[in-house]
Parts: structure tokens; C-alpha cells; sequence
């Protein structure tokens, strides 16, 4: 079972669902636990697993042999994003535009290309003292593409488990489908602003695309309106769990406890939720 | 970092971490420029979770189409299921045919616009179509004219639309000798945050004082010196965790960024945005709401201070 | 010797453009004779890559100087390989005439590295 948890809007509490739900299942289940948020990962510091530096994250990047190539510029046309450019008779390559898609190296008509890898980041891997498996991905500062790292990291996936997590990226773009896009269910963490709305919203035109069953954690209930709750009992997607606004939650989680170690009660609420996941997905799979 | 040393100034609000409260506080700086002397133009460069407009008042003025990227499509008349596309494809985005359907298909969420099956098809069964991405405005609002966008759910978020929005500000401010414009920005460190960041005099950083805002906002300076700008630090729900405020504090002194002020967890902030409107203007008297001011203060004098010595 | 300035519009008296990859237009002035050209920027409307773009397409119009406010870091690549000399208009000139004269008088800060 893949369960994705994803927001639409940053710091709603996704990683502290995520940890926190990690942790509660962590006694009966084998967890595999992927921190998708690549340019910003933060789970490790509530999961505190033994993180080991495993490889470099990679693109495949064009490598050019002057002597074969013939400066005809096909590269250049075949290229989407302009990453090759001819100048003076001599192809340039520049880096941080390749997507690593390959497309000039296959339509060199001289065999001129190559290709090698390029560091865009870094994969870790360790385990927590309750046995989940941790495995994050950290994009390097200044590249600008976390995409390729979210798919390398969950290739590096050493063993099966019973349950997987992806705990995703803020936003609505590329990144957050690379994490949820193969992913049983979806669940959404929201809080009950305008913000939060606007945002779900726009996660929510992520799952539709995605054909998976989704359900919708409201945080930080009573820090705004009903705006939210009036909204999804218009919609197709439960409402699973609420977590009210406490100070002492909020500071519990800002010193890097888990919620399930704040209040132990969220153990049991967790697993539950999870019951209902389980239950959702396997409704969703016989009807279809 | 060539900087102009013309009227204009730009600042961007980042963190690192999303949720620390950048779009709180932008909106409250647009309410606060627009009552002095120095007007702003405003931007809301998180073009996949686009809030500002929400608390401003905004109401659009003119929208644009965005084409952003291509993406593949397989005219199965033609496909004669020799699977190569399949083969080259890198990002896992043709489908072979499965249970309800006998025909090779294009993932569209998943498709990059590489346009590598189109090239490698030996029956010339693949098109590239160009997408639309998304959509931008200019809108006008009670502080000043804000020129935001929406990225469609799923679209690749390369900065392009960042940009767009970004430089048409820029145009707009110099068009019309305004002298500040105020960017929020999105969280992360990937390309929107460059291409929120590029050119501009000033970030301000918005820090939580969490053991996650620390981590990320390491990140995000580290950023920013990659690329030369100008750093000044806020801490926001600064009482929440006084651990995690000094450990700011610490940082911002070990790097030499200057601290803007602090601003209290205030349930005004909330009340706010829930009433659609910036903190200063909802309750001006509120503990928040003069730490905002101060906060402000501090950036006038960095921003503004600058231009007067030349 | 052939300039290109980045410009907002299509004659000597339109406002230069500070971004040599998306500005709409560069005016491709020729020194020597003073004959000059407004031409389209074809990397304006593309997703990503647009100083490469441009500088392919300003390299292959046989320019010796590119005259910009800023160059970011591929744009810089390409044209310090193709032997282009770049220089930026650090303050407001107000028209693309202004811009050349102060080219012409020695006024201009070339540029040595990416901005």
C-alpha cells in the first residue's frame, strides 16, 4: 500500500502527519518512508533515523566528441530546452537546462554523443529505531530541478514493505506529481483558511488527474472558518481526521517531536485513519 | 551580481520552508507601502499555490494565457505498436497498452516535453502539442497594482511563469516611477525560487523557529549567497519555540545577516486572512501589527538608505 | 563592428531592455556605416534557455558587441566562447541612441563575469 500525503500549500503539516502516521503503524507494519521534498526535506529530524550518504542523485548530461562531430546542429534543433547551442563550429553544452532525456545522444547523426552523469543532489538512507526504513533526497543548493531526485530516490528503494509513505513537496507543479503519481491514495493535509482552500483546490485537480482515492486531514482546526469543511461535504473526498490548533502542539512540533510522542492518544487516531484508508482503497479497487 | 542603480528596488520575501508566513506578511507590506511615500508594485511569484491576491482585495484587470511546455501525443491510426517510444522514453511517460485499452497512450502529467518519441517514432505517429500551463494577471487592489499567476495543477514549474510575472511588474513600476516592487516568493530552493530571486536587491527572509524552519532557512541562504543577494532575516511566531528564535539569531549573527524584527504568534494573523485582509490593516493596533511596522522600517532603511547615497 | 543592444521596441529612441534573453528586440547597429536593424528575439516566448537562444541567434548574426543590462550565467558562456564582447548599461540611458553613444564614449562597464 502506497499512501502519498500532500497539501497544495506549505506548512498546512504534512510532514507531521506523515512522521506521525509513520510512527503510529511503525509496531504492526514493515514501513518503507520517502521524504520527496527534496529541496527542503525535514522528516529526518522527527523520524531520527541513521541516515547514510548512499550516491549522488544524477542527470545524464551530453558529452560531445569534437573530433566525430560535424557541427551539423541536429543536437541542437533535437533539443527542447536549449541545453546545446553550435558556436564557432564547436557544440556547447549547458548543463542545468538538459532534462536528461537523451534525444540528442539517440539523433546524432555522427554518433558524436555521449553521456555522462552530473551530481544534482544526494540520496540518504537509514533506519529508525522503530524499524522504519528512511530515505530521503536532498537537492544540491543552486540546481534547479528536484523532479529527477524524486524519481531516483524511490528507485533506490532496497526492500518491499507493507506500507509506503511519500511525504511530498509543498505546491501543485511537476515535483508533487512525481511523488503522488503512483500512489494508491492520496491524503491532504489542509488548515481552514482561505489559503488552505485555494490550495486543496488546486491538489485536488492533481487527483483527479491521477484517477486516485484521496481523503483530507484538517489542521490547525480553529485557527479560521468552515470554509473548507463546507467545501469538500460538496465533494467526493472524507474528511479523515482533524487536528485542532494548541499551542503546545505547535510548540511540541517546532522543538522536533513527533505528534504521536506529544500526545500518544494521535497513535490510535492514526491507525485508525489508516483503517479507513485501507478500506477506501479497497472499496476504489473492486469498483473498478 | 550586477545591480542597476536606477529608482527601482525590488524585494523578495522567501524561507525555505513554506507556511512560515511570507504571504501574511507581504500583503501586510503592500497595505504599509501604500500608506508612505514609497509605493510599491507587488508580486506573487508562487504561481502554484497563488495566495496573495486572496488577502489584497485584488481584482484582475487583464489575464493572459501561459504556453509553457509541449507534450507528446500518440495518433494511435498511425502507431503501429513497435514499442520504441516506450523504450527511450526516460520519464516513465508512454503507457503500453493495458486491461481497457489496446493502444500505446501518452501520460500527460507525467510527459516532459522532450519530444524523443516524436523524433524515434519510425512511423511518424507522435505530435507535440503545445500546453497551455497556466494563466497570469494584472489586477489592481486597494494598495497597488499586484500581478500574480496560476500554474495549472501538475504543470512543470520551471520559472518561466515566475518570470513573466516578474518582469511585467518590473515594466509596470518603471513605466510609472514606482520605486519598490515586493515579490513573494515560494518555497523551496528549485527554479521558481531562482527566478523569484534573480535581480533583485534584497530578500527577506522569513524564518520559523522550528527545528524544520532552521533547517530549511540554512538552505535557503545558502542559496541566496550561491547567487550573490542581499540577505536580511524576520522571525515569525518568534515566542513559539525560544530555543529555535535564539538558534536564528545565532545563525543570522554567524552569517552577518542583519535581523528586520520579530513578529509574535498574533491569532490576529489568522483573523486576518480569514476576513481577507493584510494583519496592519485588520487590527493596526494589534501586538503583530506593530512588529510588521518595525519590520518595514527596518527594510526602508536598508533599501532606501542604499539609494540615497549614490 | 556590429552591436546588438536589447530593447523594449523597434527604434533608437525605444527604451533598452535590462534582460538580454527575453528582451523583445535587439537592434543590431552597425558602427562603421550607422546603418542599423530592429530584429525579433526569438528566445522570448521559449519555456527555458532563453540566453542560450538568444545568443545563438545574436552569434549568428555576426555581432561583435552585445550591449545588455545583465547576461545571466549560459547567455555569458555562449557568447564569451563565441568571442563576443558584452557590456552593460548600468543606469538608465532611456533610449537605445543614448545607450550607443555612451558605448561609443568609452562609458560602458563591460562585463567580465555572469550576473
Amino acid at each position: 500500500m502506497k499512501i502519498a500525503i500532500a497539501s497544495g500549500k506549505g506548512g498546512t503539516g504534512k510532514t507531521t502527519v506523515a512522521t506521525s502516521l509513520a510512527d503510529a503503524l511503525a509496531s504492526s507494519f514493515s514501513i518503507n518512508f520517502f521524504d520527496c521534498d527534496v529541496e527542503a526535506p525535514n522528516a529526518h529530524l522527527f523520524l531520527n533515523p541513521d541516515l547514510k550518504d548512499i550516491k549522488p542523485a544524477v542527470i545524464p548530461i551530453p558529452v560531445i566528441n569534437d573530433e566525430a562531430c560535424s557541427a551539423c546542429g541536429l543536437c541542437v534543433n533535437v533539443c527542447q530546452y536549449h541545453a546545446l547551442a553550435v558556436i564557432q563550429g564547436k557544440v556547447l553544452v549547458f548543463p542545468q537546462l538538459c532534462h536528461g532525456c537523451g534525444s540528442c545522444t539517440l539523433n546524432c547523426p555522427e554518433r558524436a554523443i555521449s553521456e555522462r552523469e552530473r551530481d544534482i543532489g544526494r540520496l540518504y538512507f537509514g533506519k529508525t529505531s522503530t524499524g522504519i526504513s528512511h530515505y530521503m533526497g536532498m537537492l544540491t543548493v543552486s540546481e534547479p530541478m528536484p523532479t529527477p531526485i524524486i524519481h531516483q530516490l524511490k528507485a533506490s528503494m532496497q526492500e518491499h514493505a507493507d506500507i509506503t509513505i511519500y511525504d511530498s513537496p509543498p505546491g501543485a507543479s511537476c515535483a508533487v506529481v512525481a511523488t503522488t503519481y503512483d500512489a494508491d491514495y492520496v491524503l491532504l493535509v489542509t488548515e481552514p483558511t482561505p489559503f488552505g482552500l485555494h490550495d486543496l483546490k488546486q491538489m485536488l485537480g492533481i487527483v483527479k488527474q491521477l484517477n486516485a482515492p484521496a481523503g483530507v486531514i484538517i489542521n490547525r482546526q480553529g485557527i479560521g472558518d468552515k470554509r473548507v469543511e463546507n467545501f469538500l461535504a460538496q465533494s467526493p473526498y472524507p474528511i479523515l481526521m482533524t487536528i485542532p490548533h494548541r499551542i503546545e502542539i505547535a510548540a511540541g512540533l517546532a522543538s522536533g517531536r513527533l505528534l504521536t510522542k506529544i500526545l500518544p492518544a494521535y497513535r490510535h487516531q492514526f491507525i485508525a485513519l489508516y483503517e479507513k484508508i485501507a478500506e477506501q482503497v479497497n472499496v476504489n479497487q473492486e469498483n473498478r | 551580481m550586477i545591480t542597476h542603480k536606477n529608482s527601482l528596488n525590488q524585494l523578495v520575501i522567501l524561507s525555505g520552508k513554506g507556511g512560515t508566513g511570507k504571504t501574511s506578511l507581504a500583503a501586510s507590506l503592500m497595505y504599509l507601502s501604500s500608506k508612505s511615500q514609497f509605493q510599491g508594485v507587488f508580486v506573487d511569484a508562487d504561481v502554484d499555490a497563488a495566495n496573495l491576491a486572496l488577502v489584497s482585495q485584488a481584482v484582475p484587470i487583464e489575464s493572459h494565457i501561459f504556453m509553457g511546455s509541449q507534450c507528446a501525443e500518440i495518433n494511435t491510426e498511425k502507431c503501429n505498436q513497435c514499442d520504441r517510444c516506450f523504450e527511450i522514453c526516460r520519464f516513465n511517460a508512454i503507457n503500453r497498452p493495458d486491461i481497457g485499452r489496446d493502444f500505446y497512450a501518452v501520460n500527460d502529467l507525467l510527459c516532459e516535453g522532450c519530444a524523443a518519441c516524436f523524433h524515434v517514432c519510425p512511423q511518424a505517429a507522435i505530435q507535440m502539442n503545445k500546453q497551455q500551463d497556466g494563466e497570469w494577471f494584472h489586477s489592481t487592489s486597494p494598495y497597488g497594482h499586484l500581478y500574480h499567476a496560476e500554474l495549472f495543477p501538475g504543470a512543470e514549474n520551471t520559472g518561466k511563469l515566475v518570470t513573466t510575472v516578474k518582469q511585467h511588474a518590473k515594466l509596470y513600476a518603471e513605466d510609472h516611477d514606482i520605486p519598490l516592487v515586493i515579490i513573494d516568493g515560494p518555497p523551496g530552493i528549485g527554479c521558481p525560487v531562482i527566478s523569484a530571486s534573480a535581480g533583485v536587491d534584497l530578500a527577506l527572509l522569513v524564518a520559523e523557529p522550528s527545528v524544520s524552519g532552521i533547517h530549511d532557512l540554512e538552505r535557503i541562504s545558502a542559496m541566496l549567497k550561491h547567487f550573490n543577494i542581499a540577505i536580511l532575516v524576520c522571525i515569525n511566531k518568534a515566542d513559539l519555540y525560544p530555543e529555535g528564535t535564539q538558534a536564528i539569531l545565532q545563525l543570522a549573527k554567524d552569517h552577518g545577516y542583519p535581523i528586520a524584527g520579530k513578529i509574535s504568534f498574533d491569532d490576529v494573523v489568522p483573523q486576518a486572512i480569514v476576513k481577507a485582509q493584510p494583519v496592519s490593516q485588520f487590527a493596526p493596533n494589534s501586538r503583530a501589527a506593530k512588529e510588521i511596522e518595525l519590520i518595514w522600517k527596518q527594510i526602508k532603511k536598508v533599501i532606501f538608505k542604499k539609494d540615497g547615497e549614490l | 563592428m556590429i552591436l546588438i543592444i536589447s530593447s523594449q521596441g523597434r527604434t533608437l529612441d525605444s527604451k533598452p531592455n535590462p534582460r538580454f534573453g527575453r528582451a523583445p528586440i535587439f537592434i543590431r547597429y552597425n558602427l562603421e556605416s550607422d546603418a542599423w536593424v530592429a530584429l525579433n528575439n526569438p528566445a522570448v516566448t521559449e519555456q527555458g534557455g532563453a540566453g542560450v537562444a538568444a545568443s545563438q541567434f545574436i552569434i549568428d548574426q555576426g555581432v561583435s558587441d552585445a550591449i545588455s543590462g545583465n547576461f545571466g550565467p549560459n547567455a555569458y558562456q555562449a557568447l564569451k566562447t563565441a568571442g563576443v564582447l558584452m557590456w552593460s548599461f548600468n543606469q538608465d540611458y532611456g533610449t537605445v541612441q543614448a545607450v550607443i553613444d555612451a558605448y561609443v564614449h568609452s562609458e560602458l562597464k563591460q562585463i567580465n563575469h555572469p550576473g
